[in-house]
């Protein structure tokens, strides 16, 4: 075991100076290279807390290998591999730097024993992704990405005061078990939760994701949201109140995603509703729903983000992502559509493909710990998937009504990137034991059992049904140009119209008393530069050091008022 | 020779003021205040480890006993000042020879050395003396000098701000000198200690709280405190670069000195912080101050201005850190003392690399900079990082300790408040970057040098520091916390 305590996110940071410094082959070669040797690194790792370095008067961990980390830091190593061949034909070096500053931050945060260890990677994952939006360079991308960042910081922020409480309460920066008590647990749960995309705190995602480079999204896809579930895994196992939030977020973005014209913001809302089954796995907390949640995540980095990749392709090779204007592209694309395909079956968890290994897990666990209400919650939520995703997805782009574009399958690389990504899908399916002999805890958990597949196969049927019912008989929410309003509207366009509409009656207040006051003064003024004559302009011309001194006579005047009547 | 350390550290430069006037060419005059700059850090260096080790030094001043002779009084806080003023006095000088050639005409050279040594005289005077009346002539040496150092700016407004910091000043010290004249007359000594044993009788007397409300409101003028700062920020903007970041590192540090030590040792912590609500309006107006400060600074078009009110708003943090009025508020207000004298220094001094390749430093002469000077605009966006008190750079150390100190104290609003502030630092460095580094380069330009090594040495020298004091901060936080544990009169 060489260099054991050299934390995983060193590799990727000097891929970073590698990316920066690079170009060509060479920069490609170099950069698919550091997640591999790191990742084989990783592999051998055992558990254990490798590194620790004392800082202030506090002891930081940063390097913290368990099974839960682990499993975190593998999935992270696949995903930025997989992202790495799929963005090998970008020239952007702005984008190269900060996709591997991006994964190296997602990893730092993980193996961060420390809660302040944790808020620097933290903050450095807001850093280093908002220019995988930027690098759009549009003006909607440019203004996106800025309240992407905003939102990101402020849970920043708020995580470094919670942490602040919470060493002021127990004297110690552990990154452990939390819990909801005192401010301190609260504070650091709702940083957790914005970078989670709680509902009402979840349009930085649905905003700021669809708005990136096609091999932007994809990256995006795969750390942000999933270091908050590790967070919250870490922190708040067990938390009632993240089964009923979760069950929400499940739910909620069904709405949306049917009526969204876009096609990546629908990845984007089935987004939140995957993430919303780990956060129901983690609010459970026992050892099978701790299990589901984790491995729904590892299935989740490489399903979505096959997904998005394949809407990247068609992205990048059409210049198009909106339901209305695809369609018919099977014809042309045959790779991407298959491709599409699987990520679409794996989302909605057809049996023998790898969402349906771990969302049952969920499931299982819901029903087992007695929350009834919360199983059909997920079970519709689940049907919902497999219409938005499962079905809407492929069939706008890549079927429907020929748009009569006829454009090509796209780069080998990005080819070879989804396919490794389906792969995985298929495999993990197929043979979910790999994936289970990783999870922290041994659960015995065999999903291939006969209620299970009936189930779950009876569901994505009359799902089927019902959507193909819908769209014959013309009663399908048809794919049109038109822009949603989600909450994000409070924010973006009501307080602001009402705060411009408050403003303009102060300033209009504001001017009045200010006039009139300054015609008092100019009175006074003139009636001093009459008693002195000549020294007008003097008086003008050092209005600003007599307005400094005012402010020292009114202070001084202050001063000793308060000195006399106390 | 050990000895007399606490009065070399004074007369060593204010010998040599005029003795440049002899040397008379301009880089032998800079050589020459260079080695006496660096001779005066070295004793600073000396007495610091001195008074670490075996407590505070009193020295005599021409062997009369206080509290008839004047005491020079050397603790640990002023030997943490000492070292602040003196080290960053230093490397400051180191690029002020290049600087100085765009920026001066030739015949003034040495009037400018002259004025910069007698101006670290009167800092180094004031905070080393234990003589209530002793300040007043410093204050008046190092204020009078930096007029006529802020005077010779070739921008025909610095004689403008000069005059105003001149008025400003002035209404400061004649304050400062109203109030150690009513403690005179009422307890008939100078002498530091000696006042703060005799005040106890008297405290209750409504002279002594005239006297005290001088005192403060003049001491606030001299710090700059938001709504006394309107003299600062045209006085940094349109001074001498290497004026702007020998002041911007030091002067409004040394009034903070004064603010903590006549609170503190001679009128006590019992009566400054209960006869007046002083703790409730400070704290208002740091807070006042760091908002109103950083709003502004975001809108600016020159550089120095973001700077020199950005400065307005650290000088809040400061005075939100002494508010708090526990161990740990002070002593996180003496490490941003440290610490800001570190950030400012270096982006001051890198703005003077700017002023000395393109001669402006107006935000918008900025574009394409990040490409042409890299070393010195990475060196800006470090000094910013530390500025917005990112983990790894001084700035944070100094931020973790007020927000503790906030916590531990139960004003967790300030603790938000604070952290509020920094995410406007952000906003004001993020325009410097942006224009630096994602516009183009201006049209019409000819391509712009990196700046000469005699910059490029102080600017990086200070960057590291910042850097360096940001991972290991024993000398920082030791200090700091020896010198806030004995203001508080605990024994460590």
């Amino acid at each position: 075991m060489w260099m054991l305590e050299l934390p995983p996110f060193v590799l990727f940071l000097i891929g970073g100076l590698i990316a920066a410094t690079t170009r060509g082959k060479l920069r490609g070669a170099l950069m698919i290279a550091i997640p591999v040797i790191s990742g084989l690194h990783l592999w051998t790792v055992p558990e254990g807390v490798h590194l620790q370095l004392m800082f202030l008067d506090y002891q930081l961990v940063p390097y913290r290998a368990d099974k839960l980390s682990l499993m975190f830091g593998y999935i992270f190593h696949i995903a930025a591999f997989i992202a790495i061949i799929y963005s090998l034909h970008v020239k952007d070096t702005i984008q190269q730097v900060a996709a591997m500053l991006y994964a190296g931050s997602a990893i730092g945060a993980v193996f961060a024993g420390d809660l302040l260890t944790l808020f620097v990677f933290w903050e450095l994952l807001a850093f280093t992704s908002v220019f995988l939006i930027w690098a759009r360079r549009t003006p909607q991308a440019y203004s996106a990405g800025m309240r992407y960042l905003i939102m990101q910081v402020l849970s920043g922020v708020i995580l470094l005061v919670g942490a602040l409480f919470y060493i002021a309460d127990t004297g110690s920066i552990s990154f452990d078990f939390i819990g909801l008590e005192g401010i301190a647990g609260w504070l650091i749960f709702i940083a957790f939760g914005i970078k989670c995309a709680f509902p009402f705190a979840h349009t930085w995602l649905t905003d700021a994701y669809p708005e990136a480079t096609p091999t932007g999204t994809v990256l995006l896809s795969a750390f942000t949201t999933k270091v908050a579930v590790y967070a919250l895994a870490r922190g708040y196992p067990g938390t009632e109140l993240l089964i009923y939030i979760g069950a929400a977020m499940t739910c909620f973005p069904i709405f949306f995603a049917v009526i969204e014209n876009d096609l990546r913001r629908v990845l984007a809302y089935s987004l939140i509703n995957q993430v919303g089954f780990m956060v129901v796995g983690i609010g459970i907390g026992t050892a099978l729903a701790l299990n589901g949640a984790v491995s729904h995540a590892f299935n989740d980095v490489i399903f979505k983000g096959l997904l998005f990749m394949s809407m990247g392709a068609v992205l990048h090779m059409t210049g198009r992502i909106n339901g209305s204007d695809l369609g018919g592209l099977y014809k042309t694309m045959p790779k991407t559509t298959i491709l599409c395909i699987v990520g679409a079956a794996s989302i909605s968890a057809f049996p023998l493909f790898s969402g349906f290994v771990s969302k049952s897990m969920v499931m299982t666990a819901a029903i087992e710990t007695g929350h009834d209400w919360v199983w059909l919650m997920l079970l519709f939520a689940s049907a919902g998937v497999f219409h938005h995703a499962g079905i809407k997805i492929p069939y706008f782009a890549f079927f429907a009504h020929d748009s009569g574009i006829r454009a090509n399958d796209p780069p080998n690389n990005m080819v070879l990137a989804m396919f490794i990504a389906a792969c995985l899908c298929i495999g993990i399916g197929i043979y979910p034991a790999a994936l289970y002999s990783l999870l922290p805890y041994d659960t015995g958990y065999n999903p291939y059992d006969a209620t299970h597949v009936l189930a779950q196969t009876q569901l994505l049927l009359f799902s089927a049904l019902a959507f193909v019912w819908l769209n014959l008989k013309g009663m399908y929410p048809p794919e049109l140009r038109s822009t949603h309003l989600d909450v994000d509207w409070v924010y973006r366009r009501l307080v602001p119209n009402a705060l411009q509409r408050m403003f303009a009656v102060i300033w209009r207040v504001d001017g009045e008393v200010r006039q009139a006051v300054l015609g008092k003064l100019n009175q006074g003024q003139q009636l001093l530069t009459r008693k002195s004559k000549g020294a007008g302009s003097f008086i003008s011309s050092t209005y600003p050091s007599g307005n400094m001194v005012l402010w020292v006579a009114i202070i001084l005047a202050a001063y000793l008022f308060m000195v006399f009547i106390g | 020779m050990l000895a007399h350390l606490p009065i070399l550290q004074v007369v060593l430069p204010l010998m040599a003021a005029p003795l440049c006037w002899f040397l008379n060419r301009s880089k032998l005059v800079w050589m020459f205040a260079l080695l006496v700059c660096a001779a005066t850090s070295v004793n600073s260096i000396l007495l610091l480890i001195e008074v670490m080790k075996s407590g505070p030094i009193i020295y005599e001043l021409g062997g009369w006993e206080a509290p008839w002779g004047i005491e020079y009084r050397i603790d640990q806080l002023n030997a943490f000042l000492l070292l602040i003023i003196s080290t960053i006095g230093t490397v400051v000088l180191f690029a002020a020879q290049t600087s100085i050639q765009k920026e001066l005409d030739e015949d003034r050279h040495t009037l400018f050395y002259s004025l910069y040594l007698l101006s670290l005289t009167g800092m180094f005077g004031i905070v080393a003396t234990g003589d209530a009346f002793n300040v007043f002539v410093f204050l008046e040496i190092s204020s009078l000098s930096a007029y006529a150092l802020i005077a010779l700016g070739r921008d025909r407004r610095a004689l403008w701000a000069a005059y105003q910091y001149l008025i400003m000043g002035t209404i400061g010290a004649t304050f400062i000198l109203i109030g150690i004249g009513m403690l005179y007359q009422m307890t008939g000594t100078l002498n530091m200690s000696d006042l703060a044993t005799r005040l106890v009788d008297v405290g209750h007397t409504r002279t002594v709280f005239a006297a005290f409300a001088f005192l403060i409101v003049g001491i606030c003028l001299k710090l700059a405190l938001f709504p006394l700062h309107l003299w600062l920020p045209n006085a940094y903007a349109y001074a001498p670069s290497i004026v702007t970041a020998f002041l911007a590192a030091t002067a409004t540090k040394v009034a903070v000195y004064l603010l903590i030590r006549f609170t503190f040792t001679v009128f006590g912590i019992s009566f400054s912080f209960t006869t007046l609500p002083l703790q409730s309006i400070l704290m208002v107006l740091g807070l006042m101050g760091v908002f109103a400060a950083s709003i502004t600074a975001i809108y600016q078009q020159n550089v120095k201005h973001i700077l020199a009110y950005s400065s307005i708003a650290q000088v809040g943090y400061m005075i939100i850190g002494y508010s708090i009025n526990t161990s740990t508020g002070v002593m996180a207000s003496l490490l941003h003392l440290f610490n800001h004298a570190l950030m400012k220094g270096a982006l001051f001094l890198a703005l003077g690399a700017v002023m000395y390749r393109i001669g402006s430093v107006q935000l918008s002469q900025f574009q394409g900079l990040g490409r042409q000077m890299p070393l010195t605009m990475s060196a800006i966006v470090i000094g910013g990082l530390s500025l917005i008190g990112v983990p790894l750079t001084v700035g944070f150390v100094s931020k973790w300790y007020l927000l503790i100190a906030s916590v531990e104290a139960g004003m967790w609003p300030v603790a938000v408040l604070i952290l509020l502030g920094s995410l406007l630092t952000i906003v004001y460095i993020w325009r410097i970057v942006e224009t630096a580094y994602f516009k183009p380069p201006l049209p019409g330009r000819e391509a712009v040098k990196e700046a000469p090594w005699s910059f490029l040495g102080p600017i990086w020298l200070l960057v590291i520091a910042n850097i360096y004091f940001g991972i290991d901060t024993r000398l920082s936080v030791q200090v700091a916390q020896a010198a806030s544990q004995s203001l508080f009169g605990i024994n460590p």
